[in-house]
């Protein structure tokens, strides 16, 4: 295969056995260790991310993997977030973004839909729980502005779990809503479409404030409720006791701050769940075959409405449980949030993951979402503070201080993306971790190596033809 | 002898040209028959019009007793017809064992819920279709370990051969062969056309083949039909289609060297 894969392999080698499964664990603890040192370095929180990374590319069984990796994101995680909030703030969008980009990967990656509108059906999510999880309601009658906000709500904060569900049915069923029109559609026609129906999402979250106030217009919706926690959880005593750990005040809003973490975990889990199994079926199958080629998959007879359809309704269901938890997470939700630039960031995922790939997409998901929220940030954080001081760059010797504004990395943010992308096109096309790796990993267990004689079978290959 | 299909009076038009006209063709359920006739004839689209592909113009068509007309391709194949292609046309990322899992697309029962819970019946539909699956690669004359390989990894040969193992699983009663042997050397073509008199023998299904190999061709079929500029020109037993004047024009007046019709 490519030079890729074996230079990596030669490295992970000494990762595999039980003394590399103890090497992995070593190397997540040096990390765990880095990080109670100073729960606010970015250099750790990258080395945590890398650990994880490794643990997936490493020659051990699955359980094995799986179990470092739930060491890491159920223990490791919590425990340095305790000190640091910001790590669960991490962790909690990388879990969205990483489930947005598995339901996009449903209609781009497994059917080869283009869809560059999904960040619709993650909007009518956050909006449905942003409408009746808010006091919206009572200002249906009102021109849009800022409300009086009152201590109490229209409905209680529990039917926030009622509207898991219902966010799931709502975006579904917008995505079949959006199938129709686009079934005859291929390619460059499909994408406009998609992209058009994206904006009418957002134009409409836009204007829906008049006749009657629907969504409050550009100013957004605020304040959103949150589920109620159980009391258990917010008791002085347990309060006090992870204070004194943390070694600074742990209050009721840092409590939601593992509530959300750990929830998001939990739809990303059962989201990467149903993606594989449903990969691996029937219907996996059916859109495979209309993506390598609708024709053949036809005559085959695979219904090629059925099957896009349920591409776009249970690629815009993954994402719909999502929106309704973020509205609870940001307690805010206006449509700056769902712009075509976020519908092409989680689309870069899925690309720079790999097209298909669960595993890959999850990952693309996690190094995209920590380059906007984390990485660029901090620099420019690092940045401005050498700028307050009195030093000069190493080597050039001019003082920070004069270093122009305009060189701030965060600025940069869809420069390093359009690179990135770039880049990957160039050397690595098929993604982080491809589709066909991963599908070649599969197999590794049931097919014994066969022997060169059978393969040849009784006819001799025709080499002028064969391609 | 019932007739398992019926075309009356079919004509497909692509703008100004008439790639079929009005041609009229019968196939006895049980029989194997050939469509011959020059490149560019109209033989493929007959194929594509037959399965739904293409909807023609103007006339009928019948199978197993009744109208397929304005069924889609999937509703024909679940009625127990199915098809290879001329231009190989084989899921090309996907496993051997996973393309001809595509062609039992009709004959498992499972569904979306099934597979997301992981249900008994899931399971057990699933794993039938696997052995199944297997079980074909392994009648057609594939070697046992092929399943799991990428489709496009497989020599020309081979892969004409998974193209019938897949059209195979969705149970067919007629089966529609588009050049099968184009580009196979003599051996191959050889063993192809015992797989084909096979394939009727054994599992009693309909042979249709449109086939450039008059050897094949005249081995093989019991009736043969012949097209020419989209017209159904001659029709009968190999000998009487052997002896047919416009049929000898048709391909030695413009295909003289391309194709010859004289078989030892
Ligand atoms: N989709 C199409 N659009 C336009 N013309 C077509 C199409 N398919 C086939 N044709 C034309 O119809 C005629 C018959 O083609 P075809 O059925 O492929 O011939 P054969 O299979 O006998 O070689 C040819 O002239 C071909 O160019
Ligand atoms: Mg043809």
């Amino acid at each position: 295969m490519s030079v890729h894969a074996t230079s990596t392999n030669r490295f992970l080698r000494i990762f595999s056995g039980p003394f590399g499964a103890l090497l992995a664990l070593l190397y997540a603890i040096g990390v765990t260790y880095i990080l109670t040192q100073d729960p606010r370095s970015l250099l750790g929180r990258l080395l945590l991310f890398s650990a994880l990374a490794l643990i997936y590319f490493i020659p051990q069984r699955p359980a094995v993997k799986f179990l470092l990796g739930a060491v890491i994101v159920l223990t490791v995680v919590p425990t340095i977030g305790l000190r640091n909030p910001f790590l669960l703030e991490i962790g909690f969008q990388v879990a969205v973004f990483a489930t947005l980009a598995l339901g996009l990967n449903v209609v781009v990656g497994f059917a080869g839909l283009l869809d560059l509108g999904y960040i619709a059906f993650f909007a009518v999510g956050a909006y449905l729980w942003a409408f009746f999880g808010s006091q919206q309601i009572w200002h249906i009658n009102e021109a849009p502005g800022t409300f009086t906000v009152y201590p109490y709500f229209p409905f209680p904060a529990w039917w926030f779990w009622l509207f898991i569900p219902l966010g799931i049915l709502a975006s579904a069923g917008t995505g079949i809503l959006l199938g129709f029109p686009v079934l005859r559609l291929r390619g460059d026609y499909l994408a406009i479409v998609t992209l058009g129906f994206g904006e009418v999402i957002r134009v409409l979250a836009n204007n829906l404030d008049k006749p009657i106030n629907l969504t409050n217009g550009p100013q957004g919706i605020t304040p959103i409720q949150r589920p109620p926690l159980p009391a258990f959880l917010t008791t002085p005593e347990l309060l006090a006791t992870l204070s004194q750990w943390a070694g600074r005040p742990i209050n009721a809003n840092d409590i939601y701050g593992f509530f959300f973490y750990f929830f998001g975990l939990l739809i990303l889990g059962v989201t990467i769940v149903i993606a594989r199994r449903l990969d691996r079926s029937k219907l996996g199958r059916s859109w495979t075959a209309i993506r390598e080629d609708d024709v053949a998959a036809v005559a085959m007879g695979v219904p090629l409405r059925r099957t896009k359809l349920t591409a776009f309704a249970i690629g815009a269901a993954f994402s719909g449980a999502m929106g309704v938890l973020y509205a609870a997470n940001r307690t805010f939700v206006s449509p700056e949030t769902f712009s075509l630039t976020a519908s092409i960031s989680i689309l870069v995922m899925v690309i720079l993951g790999g097209l298909g790939s669960i595993p890959g997409v999850v990952m693309g998901a996690a190094v995209v979402t920590l380059l906007n929220i984390d990485i660029l940030q901090s620099l420019s954080l690092q940045l401005s503070s050498l700028r307050q001081g009195p030093d000069s760059i190493p080597l050039l010797g001019i003082p920070w201080r004069e270093l122009p504004t305009q060189l701030d990395p965060a600025r940069y943010q869809r420069f390093f993306f359009g690179l990135l992308l770039i880049l990957m096109m160039i050397f690595r096309p098929e993604g982080m971790v491809p589709a066909e790796r991963a599908r070649l990993e599969l197999h590794e267990g049931d097919a014994e190596p066969i022997p060169d004689a059978e393969l040849e079978g009784d006819i001799t290959p025709d080499e002028k033809l064969a391609d | 002898m019932s007739v398992i299909l019926e075309l009356n009076k079919v004509t497909k038009r692509f703008g100004g040209l008439v790639a079929v006209n009005a041609v009229d063709l019968r196939f006895e359920a049980g029989s194997i028959s050939s469509v011959i006739g020059p490149n560019g004839a109209g033989k493929t689209t007959i194929f594509n019009t037959i399965t739904g592909i293409y909807k023609p113009e103007e006339g009928e068509i019948r199978f197993d007793g009744h109208s397929i007309l304005g069924l889609r391709p999937d509703q024909i194949t679940a009625r127990g017809m199915c098809r290879t292609f001329q231009n190989i046309r084989l899921f090309h990322n996907m496993t051997v064992l996973e393309n001809i899992l595509v062609g039992a697309h009709t004959q498992t029962p499972s569904t979306a819920w099934g597979a997301v819970l992981r249900t008994r019946a899931f399971k057990q539909s699933e794993e039938a279709a696997r052995q199944e699956a297997q079980r074909l690669l392994l009648y057609v004359g594939l070697p046992r370990g092929l399943g799991d390989q990428l489709a496009r990894n497989l020599p020309y040969g081979q892969q004409r051969r998974v193209e019938i193992a897949r059209a195979l699983a969705s149970k067919p009663k007629l089966l529609l062969l588009d050049e099968p042997t184009a580009g196979m050397n003599p051996q191959e073509t050889e063993s192809a056309t015992q797989l084909f008199r096979k394939l009727r023998d054994e599992l009693g299904i309909t042979v249709v083949l449109i086939e450039h190999d008059m050897k094949v061709v005249m081995n093989i079929s019991e009736r043969i039909s012949v097209i020419d500029y989209g017209q159904k020109i001659a029709e009968g037993t190999p000998a009487e289609v052997r002896k047919d004047q416009r049929v000898i024009e048709a391909y030695l007046g413009r295909h003289a060297e391309s194709t010859t019709i004289s078989v030892h």
